[in-house]
């Protein structure tokens, strides 16, 4: 059992390691402006904020709608903190060059970035996971607001540059970096989801009542669920803010909040895996497969496709969603996960009943 | 004196958009009252019902548009109610809130389509679009007729609840969904009419809002929805007089802090009084207590 536990072990490595070779040789080869860099940028992005608040959602069963707020603090944290000192000048010209005048290194920000993000995770958590349900739901959507609202506050202005863009920080080129980084996360919330706490966390979305009963601690243990998912939504927020080089408050409205929560559900409530393929394929078809809808002047043969013009895409891309949410509930995955071990069981089964037929024959 | 001069036009604006804002809130709390649903796309059906006006009164005289407009917007509010949540009535609740908000995509999307991304004005309802004078304060007459006729419609509506037998039946269904489903109750028929009420209310909410806020874009009934919905809990949720006083005071204050110049905080001054509450008094003003059973 060890050994084939090394070997899966072995056996993912190598998959990744592929994967990151192949992403570093498709960089050299294609046009640096090519949709497949921009869908796996935004996608490894968009898959860690919808594994974290998977890890809410799927498996404390705390149905939270706050993840666009703390994005948001991930990203201003990213960017106040990385602007170079002599560029604070220009960006903050309106607030006397602002208030910080130090930089710090990319990697100390963006862990930053996730700690702010989780510090204010933990105050609003205190008093709102007490509320169940929908009532947690809305809440949360409320201070999400809340804090688009204050980042936007002119008196803020030396910090957060009140409602102006903030810029010129430093940012990524490479697709291998989001990935990276965002592969880095989601292992360890994976790890951690398989951890006792992970297994606490599921005691307490199947059932509050018998979780307590068993001695886990609901109010430490929802805090820490909670918490832990916004440090790495707060990741994602500064990432996403290195992928569009420039961060605005405005751009975090609820409806971003949405479009994640229907990445999850598409891709599985409770699935990791699902999340991520999820996300790609959302970012995918979002702005690169159904790209074609939007285009007016479409003919097949001499026939002028109707229909089709700018935000047709939108359109048809969110009857699809409406159909998995209604007719196919349980997303791609269900709560189920690929894994290494997990086909090579499958494998084993089959090669099992294919031996079984020989003989019965 | 001067403190009310200076703050008049705030005070007759906030009593006109708590009026715009009550006509939604009843939607949302007599839906969550009955399905303990979170109806997102309520919000977004508010704004059709404007881009309905917008765009019949392009053909059709204002006072046959307006009409049209508010009965189609009782047909959306019908078929988003046998598209999205019907075939999710025995799911978990959760499944349900994930449908409201798949559907306000799509809505929104839909619009995005429709409009083209470019924001449509409402065209100006003669009479209820003029400017007057009230104690020296310049303000549009909707500003004024807007109480009344949130008042008139909530009698009528509290009428129909309290003596007509769909009335007694929502009642019924809100009170106990299985148990009146047992008595007989026609439950679908009860949940379309909650939904067609609720939509025309918001149809005639969103002709008296877009008189005075004349600008209407794809996204534009997110706010005025999440606003509703917070007035709605606060007066308790399900209770229709709660509904109605929660959103005055939401519109009044809103426009109050607009007035003190922090027009930024007065979408989050909402949500501010939306934790408040569910902090300190979770079943609202007007709310029953409930009990959760193990």
């Amino acid at each position: 059992m060890e050994k084939e536990k090394k070997k899966d072990l072995i056996f993912s490595l190598a998959v990744i390691a592929f994967v990151f070779v192949a992403v570093v040789v498709l960089e050299n080869i294609l046009p640096r402006t090519s949709m497949l860099f921009t869908v796996l940028k935004k996608g490894s992005i968009y898959a860690l904020v919808a594994v974290s608040m998977n890890l809410l959602n799927g498996f404390t069963g705390l149905f939270s709608l706050g993840q666009a707020g703390f994005m948001l603090l991930g990203a201003y944290t990213y960017a106040v903190f990385t602007i170079p000192v002599s560029q604070r000048a220009a960006v903050y010209q309106y607030f006397d060059g602002g208030i910080i005048q130090f930089s710090l290194p990319v990697f100390v920000a963006i862990i930053l970035a996730g700690l702010v993000a989780a510090f204010f995770a933990y105050l609003i958590g205190l008093p709102v996971l007490k509320l169940k349900s929908d009532y947690l739901a809305i809440a949360t959507l409320g201070f999400a607001e809340i804090i688009r609202a204050l980042f936007q506050w002119d008196k803020l202005g030396g910090l957060t540059n009140g409602s102006n863009l903030l810029r010129r920080f430093p940012v990524f080129k490479s697709s291998v970096f989001p990935l990276a980084v965002s592969g880095i996360c989601i292992a360890v919330i994976v790890m951690l989801i398989n951890s006792t706490y992970g297994r606490a966390f599921k005691a307490i979305r199947d059932d509050e009542v018998a979780a307590e009963a068993m001695g886990i601690n609901l109010a430490h243990h929802k805090r820490m669920a909670f918490t832990i998912s916004s440090f790495f939504a707060g990741i994602s927020g500064a990432l996403l803010a290195m992928f569009q080089t420039t961060v605005q408050a405005a751009q975090f409205k609820s409806a971003m909040t949405y479009e994640i929560l229907l990445i999850v559900v598409i891709g599985g409530i409770g699935s990791v895996s699902g999340s991520v393929i999820s996300s790609f394929l959302f970012i995918a078809c979002s702005e690169w497969w159904l790209r074609f809808l939007d285009n007016a002047d479409t003919y097949i043969g001499a026939f002028h496709v109707p229909l089709l013009r700018p935000g047709f895409r939108k359109v048809v891309f969110s009857v699809v969603i409406m159909a998995i949410v209604l007719l196919y509930q349980r997303g791609i995955m269900g709560d189920s996960e690929i894994s290494v071990a997990g086909i090579r069981k499958k494998l084993a089964a089959r090669k099992a009943a294919a031996a079984e037929k020989k003989v019965s024959k | 004196m001067g403190f009310f001069q200076t703050n008049l036009p705030y005070l007759l604006a906030g009593i006109s958009t708590g009026g715009q804002y009550a006509l939604i809130a009843i939607g949302y709390t007599m839906v969550y009252g009955i399905l303990r649903l979170i109806n997102f796309a309520h919000g977004d059906v508010f704004m059709c019902a404007a881009l309905m006006v917008i765009y019949s009164s392009s053909y059709l005289p204002l006072y046959i548009s307006i009409p049209i407009a508010i009965v189609a917007t009782g047909l959306l509010g019908f078929a988003i109610e046998r598209v999205a949540y019907k075939p999710l009535r025995t799911a978990p609740r959760m499944s349900a809130m994930i449908s409201a908000i798949g559907m306000s995509y799509l809505i929104q999307n839909l619009a995005l389509y429709v409009t083209g991304g470019l924001t449509k004005y409402y065209p100006p309802v003669p009479f209820i679009s003029d400017s007057i004078e009230i104690f020296g304060a310049m303000t549009k007459r909707v500003t004024v007729i807007t109480p009344f006729v949130t008042l008139f419609l909530i009698i009528v509506l509290v009428s129909i609840i309290k003596y007509t037998k769909i009335g007694i039946a929502m009642r019924a269904v809100s009170r106990d969904f299985e148990t009146a489903q047992l008595m007989g109750v026609k439950i679908n028929s009860v949940i379309s009419a909650t939904f067609v009420i609720g939509s025309l209310l918001a149809a005639i909410g969103s002709s008296l809002f877009f008189s005075n806020y004349t600008g209407v874009t794809p996204t534009v009934g997110g706010m005025p929805g999440l606003k509703a919905f917070v007035a709605a809990v606060f007066g308790g949720i399900g209770s229709i007089p709660g509904a109605v006083i929660g959103a005055f005071i939401i519109g009044i204050c809103e426009n109050l802090i607009k007035g003190m110049g922090l027009t930024t905080f007065s979408d989050a001054f909402t949500f501010v009084l939306l934790i408040v509450v569910l902090m300190f008094m979770p079943t609202g003003l007007f709310g029953e207590k409930a009990t959760d059973k193990v």
